[in-house]
């Protein structure tokens, strides 16, 4: 299992309700019910995925997640979970303010802009492509890069209280330098 | 194809009719005394008896879901895509039953039936029924096949609404509600398009209130012109657009008013064809169950509150193509099943054939139904 989700899946307890935005082939959903008897949803636009998900056996909606959480009541879930997806929604604040509505508590992953082999990439005049950016410019579904310090900031401003902050390079903890040495970032938020 | 030797298709099919002589009370006050239910049921029950998926119909098709009868081996069934040895609904795994309404003209009790009371087909005088009505008297046919609970119910459109109706009258009875281009009830607009079906048929001068069998006449025009309208709605714009674009049959305009367009070809020939094998009191009734269909008017319209008693597992599927169930309309009965906590998956597919695009073979959507199907456990 890719490293934040593995983080993710820690930080969810058990029989929480989780919702997972963005949520692949459900994968996920899969290990936090079958380890944590965590029942959830995913929210999936992807055919592909979608079809994956419901061979996996996980309740897949299939609804563009820019157009919001509408589906969902307010404060349904304990848990709402956006990994690897943060850096692909255009209309980031309102997704933010949408997962807060939904679920208690909120668990974000993205890939860190602000690690030294992306900078240095920039630095050497060149739009970064790594392990955690894989795509070229021109093919990206990237839209809104951010670093931790970025979206820290970000939580700031919609008052969003970060509880838990993990920062990971090749599966590991990055506690030094983690703006600079941690290729991917996981936060738990609430509101206020 | 299926020709008669193709592997993936059931083979040949019998219908076959029960008979059920307690009396069936009707939402609209009406009783029906006693009534007969056409069926076709393909694959076996298993000795669990928990293998059989009940396929419900929409409004111009029948019981005749899957296969061929062997002296019309064109007579292919309306959901043969579907149903069939390899396809998503495998009867070698589920034991699969197609049921026809009451009320319709394709072998259930209807208005072309014997009126008990009278000796001479109901007419007019047979009840309006509604989706509750039809699933009251599928239940029937459940019991008579020892069928106690079904693993699933699936149905497109109305079809969809009698599978959504199936986990509120009968929350123990079924485990999966497979809910394709629905609706949780009809909008102003749809309804008007049923009512400019209706007045054609019910202004046509061969009707005469709905008593013309007796007559030896047929509204054809009424019926022509319901099909022609009903066809408009199933079809996407860009579906007809790709499908006829502006061709001309006669290679010029005309100046007159014969056919002129292919669009106006294809709608006679639906029309025409449709009349030859459709009655015409059951098209009014159809449209009416339609129009009354509507769970949520005893909750205060609140759809949430109304399906607080379903329990079954939902598939809920919507095409973006389709504008007369458009997606939103889903998306309503997805979020009242949300709110509820039901287990429910949703698909959004981009297939271009309008509201009818669910009798259609689109990979992505006909994957997702064998994938589901897949895991219902038996």
């Amino acid at each position: 299992m890719r490293a934040d989700l593995a983080a993710i899946a820690q930080w969810v307890a058990p029989q929480a309700r989780v919702l997972d935005l963005g949520c692949g082939d459900g994968s996920l959903l899969r290990t936090l019910w079958h380890e944590r008897q965590a029942p959830g949803y995913g929210v999936e636009i992807n055919d592909a995925a979608v079809l994956e998900c419901v061979e996996n056996d996980v309740n897949v909606l299939q609804v563009d997640l820019e157009s919001g959480l509408s589906l969902f009541g307010d404060r349904t879930f304990d848990c709402v979970i956006l990994s690897e997806t943060l850096q692909t929604i255009h209309r980031t604040e309102f997704l933010m303010r949408e997962m807060l509505r939904v679920g208690r508590e909120v668990i974000v992953s993205f890939p860190n802009f602000g690690h030294w082999n992306a900078r240095l990439q920039v630095a050497l005049g060149r739009m970064p492509v790594s392990e955690t950016l894989p795509y070229e410019w021109y093919e990206t579904p990237n839209v809104h890069h951010c670093t931790t310090v970025d979206f820290e900031d970000l939580c700031r401003r919609l008052g969003v209280r970060i509880r838990e902050r993990l920062v990971l390079h090749k599966g590991k903890p990055v506690t030094w330098l983690p703006n600079l040495l941690g290729s991917v970032a996981v936060y738990r938020c609430t509101a206020g | 194809m299926n020709a008669p030797h193709d592997p993936s298709s059931v083979g040949a099919v019998t219908a076959e009719k029960a008979q059920f002589d307690q009396p069936l009370g009707l939402k609209g006050g009406a009783t029906l005394p006693s009534f007969e239910i056409a069926y076709e049921t393909y694959g076996e029950l298993n000795a669990a008896r928990s293998n059989a998926v009940l396929v419900c119909h929409a409004l111009n098709a029948s019981h005749h879901v899957a296969g061929y009868y062997a002296e019309q081996p064109d007579n292919i069934g309306w959901w043969d895509n579907l149903v069939g040895p390899g396809k998503p609904l495998d009867p070698r795994r589920f034991f699969v039953v197609g049921s026809n309404y009451i009320g319709s003209c394709f072998g259930s009790t209807g208005p072309a039936s014997i009126n008990p009371a009278t000796g001479k087909p109901w007419g007019a005088d047979f009840p309006v029924v509604t989706v509750e009505d039809w699933v009251e008297a599928q239940a029937r046919l459940a019991d008579h096949l020892g069928i106690e609970r079904f693993a699933a119910v699936i149905g497109g459109s109305l079809g969809a609404m009698q599978a959504l109706q199936w986990t509120l009258s009968y929350p123990e009875r079924i485990r999966h509600s497979i809910v394709i281009a629905a609706a949780p009830r009809l909008t102003p607009q749809n309804i008007a398009f049923n009512e400019v079906a209706r007045q054609a048929i019910m202004t046509d001068p061969d009707f005469h209130g709905g008593h013309y069998y007796d007559r030896g006449v047929v509204p054809v025009r009424g019926l022509r012109i319901a099909r022609m309208i009903g066809h408009i709605t199933y079809l996407s714009g860009e579906a007809m657009a790709e499908k006829f674009g502006r061709l001309l049959r006669r290679g010029a305009p005309g100046f007159d008013f014969d056919v002129d367009f292919e669009v106006e070809s294809y709608l006679r020939y639906q029309g025409d064809k449709f009349s030859t094998y459709f009655d015409a009191n059951t098209y009014l009734r159809i449209t009416k169950a339609l129009d009354y269909f509507d769970p949520a008017a005893d909750y205060g319209g609140n759809l949430a509150a109304a399906l607080a008693r379903a329990k079954a597992a939902f598939l809920v599927a919507s095409f973006k193509s389709d504008w007369r169930f458009p997606p939103p309309r889903s998306r309503e009965i997805v979020r009242a099943l949300l709110d509820n906590r039901r287990i429910v998956s949703y698909l959004e597919l981009d297939a271009p054939g309008g509201h009818d695009a669910f009798l259609l073979e689109d990979p992505r959507y006909h994957s997702a139904l064998r994938a589901y199907f897949a895991n219902i456990a038996l």
